[in-house]
């Protein structure tokens, strides 16, 4: 019995030592690679491709897909799903909007115009209460996750149309006589030369990160979607864990809201339509299985860039927006055929 | 009585079991078992858990190959491609876990894969017609049209019994098919199997109450380890010889540590009563007192579903008790949540390994730390000098073979898997520590280092109460037994008990 035990642990061993072969660096760097390859590509393909001030362009553009995959990454690595992420984003664009534009209040005569700070504050409280709403139903009520956050997804859209009768607020600049101009910054302003947008999902990268590898929030999140039950008999707070990651989606949901509004210095309730699909993909991408307990923010943030380089350089050298569609997919379904190839051979050895 | 079927004369042999054996990635679960079946007779199969019934089992019904040996049917070697092969051959099965489709009646269940078709579909009301007469005859009061979900457990025990009774089987094999039936379904069960082997239909069973096999069965084949260890008609045996081979030598799985007095009560459980967590209306456990002292170890001992795993998940916090107390060190911890009751040194290694122990994701060092995570927190962020200085000990108290605390916890053998399980709650530093059947799994080596390391920590003052289904076990290093029997105590010994008496204790009464 210590025999074969012995053996069947040396033989694993030697598996595991394998992943300095090239196969399988090419399959642990794939996103990275791809990148890379994509990259490289589109730099032969167009002179314009290559250059400091389109790249920092294409990543402003990356901004709004990677705060969004952040949140999904959090919610997929507790083994749920957030579909709702795009219409809360549309959702806090238009209520962003509408504080913008002054909020009257009839019975006593005036229009408020609240600063811009505190649009921002209001726009991510509404983004947190709407993640919380999935949470709760989820954690508490046992709703699964994809009903949960499908229904969201209706409610935030239906609830962001219904407010704009359909129609698009234009005008966010504020007044300079009201003093809540500024909103712009966001979207337009650079900090040494780097849209405020990138860095925004710099910061968020990186706090996020320190937050998984570091802190025991991290940890509990990687247990309770790795094996529910083992964490929860481990004294994992199972429940709050799934109720804070919905929060935190539904909070940078609201941000990729204001950083897309302030963009197009407008907010539209169809704002966001499938990006839910490219967070997703962004984090499928990037390495992590839907099954929950496994991913990386860094995994995550190089499949967000690799659909918005390769989109973006689409663009560059003229093909048809369908065909973005197309290369997109196809992307997508290699990136979990690798997935299923990388952690498959992994549940085969047991 | 059926002490009559002792005197019947051995049938022909119909189907014979030569020299099967079976690995599983090079693990031996079989190693050369020999018996015959005979025509009209029932022939039961002894052996602890782990002891390879199960596989078998699964030999004989087709469901999986032998590595060598082979079937012989008739005379004749067979080979079962599949467990529908084997049935189209009058071999069929009711297996130990339900497998029917809880959404379906039970006349579609009973009918599933093989329904009744006529020109204008499924003929429904021969369908029922059928079954309505198999129920008949398991003198069961059962609507062919009710949806099996809302059968409590014993009745969908019947429903597979039915199942397997309306395909006219020569051979029926019957693996733990009373475990969740009274005393009454046993003994209609029991009669119908009468009738069946008048009929020339040939029974396999499979139980652990030794008792009531002993009631139906012809021939006795006792496994263990994989080994049959004998194999007899009924006339020549009785109670003590099966658990005397079931058994066989001691292994030497420790003995009682001493040499420390006992603490004061850490754990007292106070009339707790557990509803059925699978909504069946009973309680699992009934209105059960416990005292366990500081140094002690107790030994729970009882058939399955005799309440042990749900008062051991209820006094962990999985499960909530309808009343009762639960005391810790003088404190009634009920109300609390299972990581409060952790931090007040409560810790539970549950059952099954893979589903509530480890996390198949995270390496052994993780798995390792899991449950103290913080224990190694300072402000916001964990310290990994404290974490690895943490992980480090706990492999050196449970001593946990392995490449250090990185690789994947998959890559572990069972027995190093289940030590990780154990010194991930051995490392909050718990008072009272509780552990579902410890030994599941592993191999005797693994056994008896777990049952060490379980001495070293009562000797150094922790409460430690483990449940088994193992007899031997009980006999090992624990001060106190208590025998289990459907969520009461039944009995209480000291661990100068022999292993026939604890086997007596916690069998169902007999029954008639």
């Amino acid at each position: 019995m210590t025999q074969t035990s012995a053996n069947r642990m040396s033989s694993q061993v030697s598996s595991v030592k394998g992943t300095s072969n090239p196969i399988k660096l090419l399959l642990k760097g794939r996103a990275f690679f791809a990148l890379i390859a994509i990259v490289v590509v589109f730099s032969f393909l167009s002179p314009n491709y290559l250059t400091v001030s389109n790249l920092l362009i294409m990543s402003s553009h990356v901004a709004i897909y990677g705060i969004l995959a952040i949140g999904m990454l959090l919610v997929i690595l507790s083994g749920g799903i957030d579909l709702s992420v795009g219409s809360i984003l549309a959702l806090c664009g238009v209520v962003a909007g509408a504080l913008m534009q002054g909020v009257e209040l009839k019975p006593l005569g005036v229009i408020l115009f609240p600063p811009v700070w505190a649009v921002v504050v209001l726009t991510c409280a509404l983004g947190a209460v709407l993640g919380a709403l999935n949470g709760i139903l989820i954690a508490w009520f046992k709703v699964p996750a994809f009903v949960t956050t499908l229904g969201v997804m209706y409610m935030a859209r239906g609830i962001a149309l219904l407010m704009t009768n359909g129609l698009t607020y234009n005008n966010l600049a504020g007044r300079p006589e009201l003093g809540n101009t500024g909103f712009d910054w966001l979207g337009f302003n650079r900090l040494f030369g780097v849209p405020i947008s990138v860095l925004v999902l710099a910061a968020l990268a990186v706090l996020t990160g320190l937050m998984l590898s570091r802190s025991s929030f991290g940890r509990w999140l990687y247990a309770a979607g790795g094996n529910e039950n083992a964490a929860d008999l481990s004294g994992v707070p199972v429940k709050r864990v799934k109720i804070t990651v919905y929060t935190l989606s539904g909070i940078l949901s609201a941000i990729a809201g204001l950083v897309l509004s302030s963009q197009l210095t407008s907010a539209g309730p169809t704002a966001g339509t499938t990006y839910e699909l490219t967070a997703i993909a962004a984090v499928v991408i990037g390495g992590a299985a839907l099954t929950g307990g496994r991913g990386t923010v860094r995994g995550t943030m190089l499949g967000a860039f690799v659909i918005g380089f390769l989109s973006d350089g689409l663009v560059i050298i003229g093909v048809s927006s369908y065909w973005q569609t197309v290369f997109t997919g196809a992307v997508i379904v290699l990136a979990v055929l690798m997935n299923t190839i990388q952690y498959g051979a992994r549940g085969i050895r047991r | 009585m059926s002490g009559a079927a002792t005197s019947r004369p051995a049938g022909e042999v119909v189907l014979a079991a030569r020299n099967i054996a079976k690995s599983y990635n090079g693990v031996k679960a079989l190693k050369g078992v020999n018996f015959d079946i005979h025509r009209g007779q029932v022939t039961t199969l002894f052996g602890e858990n782990g002891a390879g019934k199960s596989t078998l089992m699964k030999i004989l019904s087709g469901v999986v190959q032998p590595t060598s040996g082979e079937i012989v049917l008739d005379g004749r070697p067979i080979v079962f491609s599949s467990s529908t092969d084997a049935r189209n051959h009058g071999i069929s099965i009711i297996h130990q876990e339900l497998s029917l489709a809880p959404n379906l009646s039970v006349r579609d269940n009973i009918f599933m894969g093989r329904e009744i078709t006529s020109l204008t579909g499924v003929d429904y009301a021969e369908e029922e017609r059928q079954v309505r007469r198999l129920l008949e005859e398991l003198e069961e009061d059962i609507d062919p049209l009710t949806p099996v979900e809302e059968l409590r457990l014993g009745q969908q025990q019947i429903v597979e019994i039915a199942r397997a009774l309306s395909v006219d089987s020569r051979i029926l094999i019957m693996d733990e098919p009373t475990s969740a039936l009274s005393a009454t379904e046993v003994e209609v069960l029991f009669s119908v199997i009468r009738d069946l082997t008048a009929k020339g239909v040939s029974i396999v069973y499979i139980s652990h109450h030794l008792e009531e096999a002993l009631q139906i069965t012809d021939h006795a084949v006792v496994l263990r380890d994989g080994n049959m260890t004998a194999y007899a008609p009924r006339a020549d045996i009785d109670l003590e010889w099966i658990v005397r081979n079931m058994v066989g030598e001691n292994y030497d799985l420790g003995s009682p540590p001493t040499g420390h007095g006992f603490g004061p009560v850490m754990l007292s459980v106070r009339d707790l009563t557990v509803p059925d967590p699978a909504g069946g209306g009973y309680n699992v456990v009934d209105r059960m007192s416990l005292d366990v002292r500081a140094g002690e170890i107790v030994c729970i001992y009882g058939l399955m579903g005799a309440g042990r795993t749900e008062l051991l998940e209820t006094v962990a916090g999985k499960l909530s008790a309808s009343s009762g107390e639960i005391v810790l060190e003088g404190k009634e911890i009920s109300h609390l949540p299972i990581g409060e009751r952790i931090a007040r040194g409560l810790a539970l290694v549950p059952e099954d390994r893979q589903r509530f122990g480890l996390v198949q994701t995270m390496s052994v060092g993780q798995n390792l730390s899991l449950a103290s995570i913080m224990e190694f927190t300072r402000g916001i962020f964990t310290s990994v000098r404290l974490e690895r200085a943490l992980i480090q000990k706990s492999i050196r108290d449970v001593t946990v073979k392995t490449d250090g605390p990185d690789v994947p916890i998959g890559s572990l053998s069972g027995g190093n898997q289940q030590k990780v399980v154990i010194g991930k709650m051995l490392a909050t530093d718990p008072k009272v520590i509780l552990l579902d059947e410890p030994s599941r799994g592993i191999d005797i080596g693994a056994k008896a280092e777990v049952f060490r390391i379980l001495a070293h920590h009562a000797a150094a003052g922790q409460a430690v109460v483990f449940t088994t289904s193992e007899v031997n076990e009980c006999l090992s290093i624990a001060h106190r037994i208590i025998i289990m029997r459907r969520g009461r105590i039944s009995a209480e010994f000291t661990s100068d008990i022999t292993k026939e008496k604890i086997m007596a204790a916690s069998g169902e009464a007999v029954a008639a």
